[in-house]
């Protein structure tokens, strides 16, 4: 309640000072005079949530500047992060190093609104988010800091809308998911059926609602917003400003809905919806907005992230596997633990491509036969061979031989690939195969032990 | 030991694999290396100069261990003794080999010795009798090839130690050695 108020009642500064600063005396960056708690990272750089907190938005190339003194400057070590805005806080990783840092959404006393000066500087300045936050007497950023300063949110990448962004930020402060985890984990700890239907009354957000009912509500819910939004939106020019990508959406759709029942009815009654379909698109010049391309542009982002979670996920079933699983396994898994959100086959393909770019300790590898598979970097062909080699050795596959599911058996991995480790065994020359009418097996090579210039002995 | 014959084999020869005809290329020329030596030893052991594709080999299948060479096999084998020169097909749908356990070169050398031995030279003998002659007994000469001993002779004369005459019969030649 009181960072609504607080939102409504601040005016951002004025920026002429800031737009006749020159050159040479530009802020010098300092070590940081406020220390940010570190936030935990998986191996692949993907951070590891909160029990109910949810990813909201991501954004590149965010710096981190500080506001305290006269003019703002950088703060070292976060420069040009990955800005991951979560339900509960504000992750800042940086993948080169493998490290990052948080903002607990709570620590947040005020977020000033974004401005929409029209000054040259600031057109072609980067977005900046000016925030307020809490801090302690060590100096580090924590809601229960009795000091405060302001730190500015620097949206250096090219890819995000930052009016999306922080439309998202203000949802995710309004929502204070962060008390209602809290609250759920405080009270009830025993029945946990009823926190959660304390939660559906409450808040709509989290809950996957199922069932025809739940369709429903959705439908209700995005009626309601969109209702709210256009009325929102049209009250005053800064609200709406902000609320224009929003729009652009809307009248896309509407612009989609009006091409499609134009193309499909007759001449007849077409004289106003021709009209109107004129109308839409004059007015969609007008507001001079084109269509934006954000899938494209978040497309190089989402794959990263797909990347990176595909990383974390596959640890459990490689292991489980012995350390090697096929593409196609990995394929069916990962879908069914995402339920709903199901990755295409080139998904994955991409996914894994661009494992090569980062520094996680999985790999994809594809076999001579064409056979892909997802194994450990830590993965040692020479230790199969040498389990596999001995296995050759024993007496009974000394006279029979061994054959794919035999190997699987021993090795405790699927047939298919121990199939593959057989043959890159017999590439090495540390086997050799047979095949009659049993079908294909190996045996150790004894090729190389058998004397030619001495054959009979 | 097991024998084909009176044949001693190797013992690798019941090792399953080795009638497989192996796809890893240096598992591959060990294989065919040892099939080529052995080939040649059984032939030279056995007096066999012709082996037949479309016949079953005896050295190409060992039934204690239910295994036989593939056609594939055996052509690749043969191919690769035809390629040292120890062997030579006979017709171009590779279905009948030569195999020249000794060259036809040494074969001309067996005969010059062989005629020194037995002081023949400045006479003259049929092809027959030196196939099977009583005096070529117990000698590698005994038993061999037609084909391959008249080549041996046309070698021979060329070098200008022999001449070739048709003989009284029909299917027989008469040579005459010289110094």
């Amino acid at each position: 309640m009181r960072l609504c108020l607080a939102l409504f009642l601040s005016k951002s500064q004025p920026t002429q000072l800031q737009s006749l600063q020159p050159l040479h005396s530009l802020p010098s960056p300092m070590a940081s005079l406020f220390r940010l708690p570190a936030a935990q990272l998986t191996t692949s750089c993907r951070p590891i949530f909160l029990p109910g907190e949810v990813e909201r938005c991501l954004l590149p190339g965010v710096d981190l500047d500080s506001d305290d003194s006269d003019r703002p400057t950088p703060l070292l070590p976060f420069q040009s992060s990955l800005l991951v805005l979560t339900s509960h806080r504000l992750v800042f990783i940086d993948e080169a190093s493998a490290s990052a840092r948080e903002i607990s959404l709570p620590s947040i006393i005020k977020i000033y609104p974004l401005k929409k000066s029209m000054s040259i500087r600031s057109m072609f300045a980067s977005p900046r988010v000016r925030l307020q936050v809490a801090v302690s007497n060590d100096g580090t950023i924590s809601e229960k800091g009795t000091r405060s300063t302001v730190i500015i949110l620097v949206m250096r990448g090219k890819n995000m809308d930052p009016d999306v962004f922080y439309g998202r930020f203000m949802e995710v402060i309004r929502a204070r998911e962060w008390e209602l985890t809290a609250s759920a984990n405080q009270g009830n700890t025993g029945l946990e059926g009823s926190s959660s239907g304390a939660r559906v009354n409450d808040l709509k957000i989290t809950m996957p609602v199922v069932g025809v009912s739940g369709i429903l509500r959705k439908e209700q819910e995005s009626w309601e917003s969109t209702d709210k939004s256009l009325q929102d939106a049209f009250q005053d020019l800064n609200a709406l400003m902000s609320k224009a990508k929003e729009m652009v959406q809307l009248a896309e759709k509407m612009r989609q809905k009006l091409l499609a029942t134009g193309s499909n009815s007759q001449s007849n009654s077409n004289d106003e919806e021709t009209v109107s379909k004129q109308d839409m698109q004059d007015w969609l010049l007008i507001v001079g907005i084109a269509s934006p391309v954000t899938k494209e542009t978040a497309g190089a982002l989402y794959h990263q992230q797909l990347s990176r979670q595909l990383a974390d996920f596959v640890k459990v079933p490689l292991e489980k596997a012995g350390g090697m699983i096929t593409l196609v396994d990995v394929y069916c898994l990962f879908n069914r633990a995402r339920g709903t959100e199901l990755i295409s086959p080139e998904d994955l393909l991409q996914a894994c491509a661009l494992w090569e770019k980062f520094d996680v300790p999985v790999m994809l590898r594809k076999f001579d036969s064409g056979v892909k598979v997802i194994q450990n970097k830590s993965h040692s062909d020479d230790e199969v061979f040498a389990r596999i080699s001995s296995l050759a050795q024993k007496p009974d596959a000394l006279r029979k031989g061994i054959s794919p599911s035999d190997a699987a058996f021993t090795l405790g991995i699927a047939p298919a690939l121990a199939k593959e480790h057989l043959l890159s065994a017999e590439n090495r020359g540390l086997l050799c195969r047979d095949v009659s009418a049993e079908g294909l097996r190996f045996y150790i090579n004894l090729f190389n032990e058998i004397d030619s210039t001495n054959i009979y002995s | 030991m097991q024998k084909l014959g009176d044949f001693k084999l190797p013992p690798f020869f019941n090792y399953p694999p080795y009638f497989t005809l192996q796809p890893v290329k240096e598992t591959r020329e060990k294989q065919v290396q040892l099939w080529k030596d052995l080939i040649l030893d059984f032939c030279k052991n056995q007096k066999i100069f012709v082996i037949s594709l479309e016949e079953d080999f005896s050295l190409f299948s060992n039934p204690a261990i239910e295994r036989s060479l593939s056609h594939e096999a055996k052509v690749v084998f043969l191919s690769a003794l035809v390629n040292d020169g120890r062997a030579e097909w006979m017709d171009k749908g590779h279905k009948k080999c030569l195999i020249l356990w000794l060259r036809i070169q040494d074969w001309a050398d067996h005969i010059l010795r062989f005629v020194r031995d037995n002081g023949l030279e400045d006479g003259v003998t049929t092809v027959e009798d030196i196939r099977s002659g009583f005096e070529t007994r117990g000698t590698e000469l005994a038993g061999i090839d037609r084909g391959v001993l008249i080549r041996a002779l046309k070698l021979l004369e060329q070098k200008g130690k022999a001449v070739i005459f048709k003989g009284s019969s029909a299917d027989d030649e008469g040579v005459k050695f010289s110094a």
